[in-house]
């Protein structure tokens, strides 16, 4: 499904500011994987993401789709396979447009528009019985602008809307980060419900230890521009955030005390 | 009404158009385009130019709406390819057309007195059907004469107004028309949703300064010249029409907006043939009073809104002493009768 070869960047090279954000990254995903990316920050989940989704190309190495090389493809042409979840709640949908015609701009993303009317009394059903699925009452609420909904409210409308069209991918960047517990749960419960039913392969970035085993049958983390652990399968549905901490530990300890020797 | 408000009617419902284009790039778009200023010449050079050189003035307003739609994708150009600030990329179009404009008319101002224009064609179309005849008498009826010598502009521009108006509704509820207001709304999102939000604003602003470029031209004919400074404030106009309007109005749907941005256009031009008649203000304080009105719809709301919420404190700080004043009150008689009945 998505497959990323020797990926490396560098911001700011040659400067004193240079910071190398990735560093021979490879990571190949099975169609239906839902993987988890957990590191602290500038350890380069976001830059994967951005990478992934085309806000950045990679200075060497390859990005695939379906065995499609999208390397270079511009961002906007690449959103037809990928759909996203930002951090920001603001971010993910048009506040001053309302609820069908956010779901209508959606809705067009691997069409041509043109300039036959946005919202039909035939996609008003389709985007109903989507939005019932939230159990939000946005069905209710159509016509009601974006803007006027909550933190947690825009943020379930943007992962329908990211997910409407089924695309190849789903990329969810931190999405549950900047809400109050209980709507970060219930955000949570709705990913795992939609990624389940439409079995979509999905990369999620997370701050949050436990949302990062709960969720998915992959983990990776990250440290400093390399992915410096992978777990799959069974030994994922048994992780522990003590085990995943104590590896964290003995991973960058090793690091570390090979720094020692190297330097010694 | 006199016929001086007669003319601020008339020449605010054909601005209403250029209004209309600011509406687009302005509030749509979230492109604060300067582009206006010229594309207005742009619009009136080139109907004037053609009409004096023997083009069918209809022809020549359509290819004066060309012009603009050109002038305003380049304007879009330089801001999504080449990366200049939309405000520099609107000033860089504005001086740049202001030679093309001069090299268009050959000098810096084209008379079009005595020429065919589509004022004279309708006023003849009114005239000939019998149509001016039927207005001035239904005017008359209800206590409107000598207003004007032909209703055929005010009626004519009335019906183009109001088509522009519903097209532009109807464009923006289009799957097009909505990724471009997603592309002023939320760029990031829009991209997002694989919309090339380059292509939009170049298209955005294409239209905007195309409807311009289109009252440029009627204006030109309108007032019977084209000169290469009528533009100059132009976009001062459009921003005082949009927030006028939408001051009195409101915003509540897309629908609702235009319209007020066509009543806007109206009442500016209406406020400033008043202002106009105050003695000692000459017509070279035209773009004085401009400002003076734009800066009034700007800060009157604000005012009137403190104001409102002083009000709303005070009431409910007032009903809230009320309430423990009872209560006090309640309090105290509980408490005397308490006593009382102890000295018993």
């Amino acid at each position: 499904m998505l497959q990323l070869n020797q990926i490396h960047k560098v911001f700011n090279e040659g400067t004193l500011d240079e910071k190398i954000a990735l560093e021979d990254i490879n990571l190949t995903l099975k169609p239906g994987d839902f993987v988890t990316v957990i590191g602290s920050n500038g350890a380069g989940k976001s830059t994967l993401m951005n990478m992934i989704s085309g806000v950045l190309t990679p200075d060497v190495g390859e990005v695939f789709i379906d065995d499609r090389k999208i390397t270079n493809l511009p961002e906007y042409k690449r959103s037809r396979l990928i759909g996203r979840v930002f951090q920001d709640p603001m971010a993910g949908t048009a506040p001053s447009m309302t609820i069908q015609e956010n779901l209508a701009l959606a809705y067009n993303r691997n069409r041509r528009r043109t300039l036959m009317k946005g919202v039909t009394k035939k996609l008003r059903t389709t985007f109903q019985e989507a939005l019932g699925t939230l159990h939000l009452g946005l069905e209710d609420r159509l016509s009601a602008k974006v803007g006027l909904l909550s933190g947690g409210e825009r943020q379930a409308l943007s992962l329908l809307m990211a997910t409407f069209t089924e695309p190849k991918m789903l990329l969810l960047d931190e999405h549950t980060a900047a809400l109050d517990p209980a709507r970060a749960a219930l955000i949570t419960k709705l990913t795992g419900e939609i990624v389940e039913r439409t079995e979509l392969t999905t990369l999620m970035v997370t701050h949050n230890m436990q949302q990062a085993l709960d969720l998915g049958n992959r983990l990776i983390m990250m440290d400093s521009g390399r992915i410096i652990l992978e777990v799959d399968g069974e030994d994922k549905q048994n992780l522990t955030i003590e085990a995943l901490l104590h590896e964290f530990q003995r991973i960058k300890g090793s690091k570390m005390t090979s720094d020692r020797a190297l330097l010694g | 009404m006199s016929s001086a408000m007669f003319g601020a009617v008339e020449s605010g419902i054909i601005y209403a158009i250029m209004a209309l284009g600011v509406y687009l790039s302005f509030r749509i778009l979230d492109f604060p385009d300067l582009t206006v200023d010229g594309s207005f010449v742009t619009g009136a050079a080139i109907a004037a130019i053609l009409i004096v050189n023997g083009t069918n003035p209809f022809f020549a307003t359509l290819l004066a709406i060309g012009a603009g739609f050109i002038a305003g994708c380049i304007t879009g150009l330089l801001h999504t390819k080449g990366k200049i600030n939309p405000l520099l990329a609107g000033i860089l179009m504005m001086i740049a057309l202001y030679s093309i404009n001069l090299r268009i008319m050959g000098r810096s101002n084209v008379p079009l007195l005595n020429e065919e224009s589509i004022f004279t064609k309708i006023e003849a179309f009114f005239t000939s059907t019998g149509l001016d005849a039927l207005f001035a008498s239904m005017a008359a009826a209800i206590g409107l004469q000598n207003l004007t010598s032909t209703w055929s502009v005010l009626i004519s521009m009335l019906v183009v107004t109001a088509l522009i108006k519903v097209v532009t509704d109807l464009f923006l509820r289009t799957q097009i028309g909505l990724a471009l207001r997603a592309t002023g709304d939320n760029k990031r999102m829009i991209r997002s949703f694989s919309a090339n939000t380059d292509q939009l604003t170049i298209l955005g602003l294409g239209l905007s300064n195309a409807l311009v470029a289109l009252a440029g031209a009627l204006i030109a004919q309108y007032s019977s010249f084209a000169d290469v400074g009528m533009g100059i404030g132009m976009i001062i106009i459009g921003l005082a029409s949009v927030i006028i309007g939408e001051a009195i109005f409101g915003t509540k749907t897309i629908a609702v907006t235009t319209f007020a941005v066509v009543g806007g256009a109206i009442v500016y031009r209406i406020v400033v043939s008043l202002a106009l008649r105050v003695d000692f203000l000459e017509t070279g304080d035209m773009k004085l009073i401009t400002a003076v009105i734009v800066i009034a719809a700007l800060v009157l709301p604000q005012l009137i809104d403190g104001q409102k919420e002083r009000r709303r404190k005070k009431k409910k700080r007032l009903q809230q002493e009320t309430k423990i004043n009872e209560m006090k009150k309640g309090g105290e008689g509980y408490a005397s009768t308490k006593s009382n009945s102890q000295s018993i």
